[in-house]
């Protein structure tokens, strides 16, 4: 299928309108449709007509808009049709969410149910009883709604062929929010091999609006090379235009009666509460978003600390035990709640039609992100939604203000385009060899397909495969333990197969490409008793190994909705007490998964640099801009400011790229490593989303005037070459990168509960790995896989690349003799990020200091 | 702050802390071994080769050169302080047929290293037979002068005992930051050597299974620093 123009949806209305709905639809759907008083939208009835031409198609509508109604109408139509079919699968649906998998199989129950339809829809999810499974395999529904990770699962059996075979539609929801993925990767290598097994198959993506609709037609479509596939595409007309609001609160203040009041710095958010709740109050349903799990414990306390009308506000995030968060769903679903404090963990999902308010508290970090979340508040699609913006601190207010501004426009952040990663092929490889035996040279076609992986040179797939196979290694000492081996070497049918059922089993435990973090169980206990692995209190949730790690005794922290006081640690499990009243002293941890976008970025940095815009933004915000153009000066669009100064007995420098966080901490290691080898002698340093601050032993900015050091070199394109790769090799980030690589690759596997250490059993662990194969085999195709992964993902290297090549010789640097108003939030976060590298060697030699002389004086 | 690069022999000797073991001053390095001056003998524990391939065979293909890195780490020990008798204190191979699968490249490197020196090999749980083809003595201990050397420690007391088995880590935080690890955990009564094997993992010190070992409470971990070790108190550790 070559390009084709977005088709509007009136050509197709305008047929309905002139001949009847009769002559589209069958009469059973014409009478369901006119018994609710409704009538069919037109990008409805497009797909209908799409699907009847046999064509596949992208679907691109704004919540409300009837989307999941508008992917199954064309199959609901031919199922009516078909007389008595033959059994088998007929559409399948996949779904980034089994929560959402189930809810959609609820909504389209009652239309099937009403037009007395024979249909049958069931769901398949980690959750499906064993037997049900088996069942379905035998004895296939019409219907089926799935996760890309059962799709997988489903591929592996040795019967996907006659189980998919009569499979006529793939209906794939959400996929602005699986494509650009490793599920998404996962997915689409799916989606090839069920070319294969059902060439007739239609594919309909619903999405959101992007910003590059072509990414996702081209997902939808087998590729072939040299030739780009793309699908149709139908563009619903959008919903209302949103009414944004930005909650600044106002406090008395005895001169101006009163002022709008803004932190400096933090991402809490609590000077808005009470404005917050005021708001909850006078709505009926709100949701109230947040970035981070901690900032969603603290601002569900925050707001029952100020319940006196005891609405009822529910917590929702990932790492809440499922019980719990099926209970808020279902009171949400319900209607009896008021509010949901809530991360990232419902920007997809159910619609709650009661939502008539969106909070969302703190960066809205993106443009797509912000229309996603607000598109949440399930409203008619003639109705505008309404949603309330909280900036924490200053800085939040220009980004708030910039999304906004975006969400306004209805414009979208830019995707990074992804290739598909090396370590899901490899899982792909291995359950398609499960599933019968593969031809190398056949399966390398059916993968190039697939669109992420389009591209795939021949040498990069046989080295997969080999490591498939034997781990594919340089020395080859494991071939006598192949995981995959010839059907028959004697008689020339190298066709590859599982060499043992342990291989297959292995696969079939490991399948997907989410891999959490190691998490450790939090317990309540009483305080105080010494708790013992036997007497188990109640189980609040989990939460990530790394951060428990950190804790002492002592320390309390909020999780769950309490204040808790950290007893110990028993096993995997961590025993927390209820703790007194008070401020919690582990205040947080990270900041939050997702950078601000490059798109929001570019307009901040506008917004910064244009002081006619000032005007826009609330008093306290432009005093404080109008006091950095007076004590230093502000960043110009593509300039890179730098400020040094000396504070307390340390010298700072701090410079403003507005990158993300990510790119900063990035920008952070390898700068600290320049200024390290220059003498300038850093002593750490701290990355916010906009800014970064170093502080050295040496005056940084004497030096460079002194022209002692280059700013110039020091932010040279260079340092993304070896002392990257310097930095890289003792970073603890790539080695956790590794370790997923290495699950999802099907290298080692993942750790079940129960499964865990006890204790005494000494394992290997994946760090030791990645130390031997870094040293003897650098140029591993699972090291390549990790080096793309961080550099992409945790590193941001290619953002950072950018900007050292926009601001080239476009760095100003500002000596000042103290701090400067735009440098003082940064100042604020000063954390416990240090120098990696030797600072651990100085820090442990610290420990020893005090105690050389008692462990000396011990001998 | 920190040198880098390698010092002298006898700089090493004068600026690590040493180690009393029943009266035998001993040398931690920081590589994980252990130095005796007076016998010029270097003792490392569980060597555990082949352990890859050991996973290998149960279908995880980790990467097969821990044997190799594990050796290349031992001759530059060897190299630098010249022993006139190195002891493996038992666990050396990772299983009776580590022998079969190791690659031909390493297993000539380890038959030259144990004929250039006097090489002890103490027997394991893991190995209990070590290969003949590598040579060496082979003991299930080992006395020389105060000290016993085994692989699994005995409940205390165990005056001068040297053993490993149990691959000793330790964990201390600074200003926040936790750092964990390989150690040498001693009472100065007896001591206990860290895994010396690149896949070997580490079980920390604060585990019950130290606390028949070392029951005063009152033990040092002397922890592995890039190129310097550093005692620390019991009281500073933490568990995992």
């Amino acid at each position: 299928m070559s390009k084709q123009h977005p088709r509007t949806d009136g050509e197709i209305a305008k047929k309905a309108d002139a001949t009847g709905l009769e002559s589209v639809l069958p009469a059973a759907f014409v009478t369901w449709f006119a018994d609710r008083g409704w009538s069919p939208r037109s990008h409805q009835l497009a797909l209908l007509d799409l699907a009847r031409a046999r064509r596949s198609a992208l679907l691109i509508a704004p919540t409300g808009a009837g989307k999941t109604l508008a992917g199954f109408l064309p199959s609901l139509v031919a199922l009516s049709e078909a007389p008595k079919r033959k059994v088998g699968l007929h559409t399948l649906y996949i779904s980034p969410l089994k929560a959402l998998a189930v809810d959609v199989k609820r909504n389209l129950e009652t239309p099937i149910a009403e037009m007395g339809l024979d249909v049958r829809v069931e769901t398949r999810t980690g959750d499906t009883p064993q037997n049900r499974r088996l069942r379905q395999r035998r004895d296939p529904p019409d219907i089926l709604m799935t996760t890309p990770e059962q799709l997988a699962l489903l591929l592996s059996y040795s019967d996907a062929g006659t189980f998919f075979g009569s499979l006529e539609c793939v209906v794939l929801d959400e996929l602005h929010a699986l494509a650009n993925s490793k599920r998404g990767d996962l997915l689409s290598l799916g989606l090839a091999r069920l070319a294969v097994l059902a060439p007739a198959m239609r594919r309909v993506g619903l999405s959101a609006t992007v910003a590059e609709p072509d990414e996702l037609r081209r997902y939808l479509m087998p590729q072939r090379e040299g030739y780009e596939a793309l699908a149709d595409v139908v563009i619903a007309p959008p919903g209302a235009v949103p009414e944004i609001g930005i909650l600044v609160p106002l406090e008395p203040d005895h001169d101006e009666g009163e002022v709008a009041r803004i932190p400096w710095s933090g991402h809490s958010a609590r000077h808005a509460m009470p404005a917050v709740y005021a708001s909850i109050l006078k709505h009926k349903t709100t949701l109230v978003f947040v970035n981070t799990r901690s900032q969603a414990e603290f601002v569900f306390q925050e707001l029952w600390r100020l319940n006196e009308d005891s609405l009822p506000i529910a917590l929702h995030h990932g790492s809440l035990s499922a019980e719990q968060r099926r209970k808020v769903e279902a009171a949400m679903s319900a209607g009896t709640l008021r509010a949901v404090v809530c991360t990232s963990t419902l920007d997809l999902g159910i619609d709650w039609g009661e939502v008539d308010l969106v909070i969302c508290v703190g960066a809205p970090k993106g443009a797509s992100r912000l229309a996603q979340r607000i598109g949440r508040a399930n409203h008619r699609l003639d109705e505008p939604s309404r949603a309330l913006l909280v900036p924490a601190n200053r800085f939040e207010v220009l980004e708030c203000e910039a999304a906004r501004a975006a969400a306004t426009e209805g414009a979208q952040d830019g995707q990074v385009r992804r290739t598909g990663a090396l370590d899901v092929l490899s899982q792909h490889v291995l359950g398609r060899a499960c599933s019968e035996p593969i031809l190398p040279d056949a399966l390398y076609d059916e993968v190039r397909a697939a669109a992420p992986y389009r591209h795939l040179p021949r040498e990069t797939f046989d080295r997969i495969v080999d490591f498939v196979s034997t781990g594919g290694y340089a020395l080859k000492s494991y071939d006598r333990y192949a995981r995959l081996r010839p059907m028959s070497a004697m008689t020339g049918d190298m066709r590859l197969r599982p060499a043992s059922p342990r291989v297959i089993q292995q696969y079939r435990m490991n399948v997907g490409t989410i891999v959490e973090a190691a998490m450790v169980k939090v317990r309540m206990v009483k305080a105080g008793r010494r708790p013992r692995a036997s007497f188990g209190g109640r189980l609040l949730g989990e939460i990530e190994e790394y951060f428990i790690d950190q804790l002492t005794p002592g320390d309390t922290f909020l999780f769950a909705g309490h204040l808790l006081r950290f007893e110990s640690l028993v096993e995997t499990e961590a025993y927390c007490s209820r703790a007194e009243s008070g401020d919690p002293m582990i205040p947080s941890y990270y900041g939050g998964k997702f950078p601000l976008s490059t798109y929001l970025a570019e307009r901040v940095r506008k917004m910064l640099a244009d002081n006619r815009l000032w005007a826009l933004l609330p008093d306290q915000v432009s005093a404080w801009l109008q006091m950095q153009e007076r004590r230093s000066v502000l960043p110009r669009a593509g300039e890179l400011l730098v400020e040094t100064f000396p504070r307390g007995d340390k010298f700072y420098l701090v410079c403003y790229p507005f990158e993300g966080r990510l790119a900063h901490q990035t920008l952070g290691m390898l700068l600290t490593r320049r200024l390290d080898r220059a003498g300038v002698r850093p002593m750490g340093f701290i990355a916010s989303e906009y800014a970064l601050a170093i502080w050295c032993l040496r005056d940084i900015g004497l030096m460079a005037e002194r022209r002692e050091i280059y700013l110039s070199d020091l932010f040279g394109e260079d340092m993304l070459g070896d002392d990257l790769d310097a930095w890289l090799a003792e970073s603890s980030l790539l080695k956790r990168t590794f370790r997923d690589c290495a699950i999802i690759s099907g290298l080692i596997e993942r750790r079940f509960p129960g499964q865990e250490k006890t204790g005494r059993q000494v394992t290997f662990s994946s760090d030791l790995i990645y130390n031997v194969l870094r040293e003897h085999e650098p140029d591993h195709i699972l090291l390549q896989a990790t080096m793309a992964d961080a550099a992409t993902g945790l590193l941001d290297v290619a953002r950072l690349g950018d900007m050292l090549k926009r601001v080239k010789h476009r760095i100003t640097l500002k000596r000042l003799d103290r701090v400067s108003p735009l440098a003082v939030p940064v100042l604020l976060d000063i954390g416990k990020e240090a120098v990696g590298g030797d600072t651990n060697e100085f820090l442990l030699s610290e420990a020893a200091d005090s105690l050389i002389k008692e462990a000396t004086q011990l001998v | 702050m920190f040198e880098s690069g390698i010092q002298p022999r006898e700089d090493r000797l004068a600026t690590s802390p040493q180690l009393r073991v029943a009266g035998a001053m001993l040398t931690v390095l920081p590589e994980g071994a252990v130095w005796w001056e007076r016998e010029r003998m270097l003792i490392v524990a569980d060597l555990h080769f082949e352990k890859g391939s050991a996973f290998a065979a149960r279908g995880v293909a980790l990467p097969p050169y821990d044997t190799r890195a594990t050796l290349a780490r031992l001759q530059a020990l060897v190299s630098r302080w010249k022993p006139q008798r190195l002891v493996a204190l038992g666990d050396s191979f990772h299983d009776r047929a580590a022998e079969t699968r190791m690659d031909e490249v390493d297993a000539v490197t380890l038959e030259t290293m144990t004929q250039a020196i006097d090489w002890t090999w103490i027997t394991g749980n893991h190995d209990p037979a070590p290969p003949r083809r590598f040579g060496g003595s082979v003991h299930a201990e080992l006395r020389v002068g105060p000290l016993t050397l085994r692989h699994e420690p005995r409940a205390a007391p165990a005056t001068g005992e040297l053993a490993g088995h149990l691959h000793p880590v330790a964990a201390v935080r600074v200003r926040g930051r936790r750092l964990r690890r390989r150690c040498v955990v001693s009472d100065g009564t007896r001591a206990i050597l860290p895994a010396f094997g690149a896949y070997a993992g580490g079980l920390n010190v604060l585990d019950e299974a130290y606390a028949n070992l070392l029951p005063s409470g009152g033990f040092h971990a002397w922890m592995m620093g890039a190129h310097t070790v550093v005692p620390v108190a019991a009281r500073r550790l933490e568990g995992d």
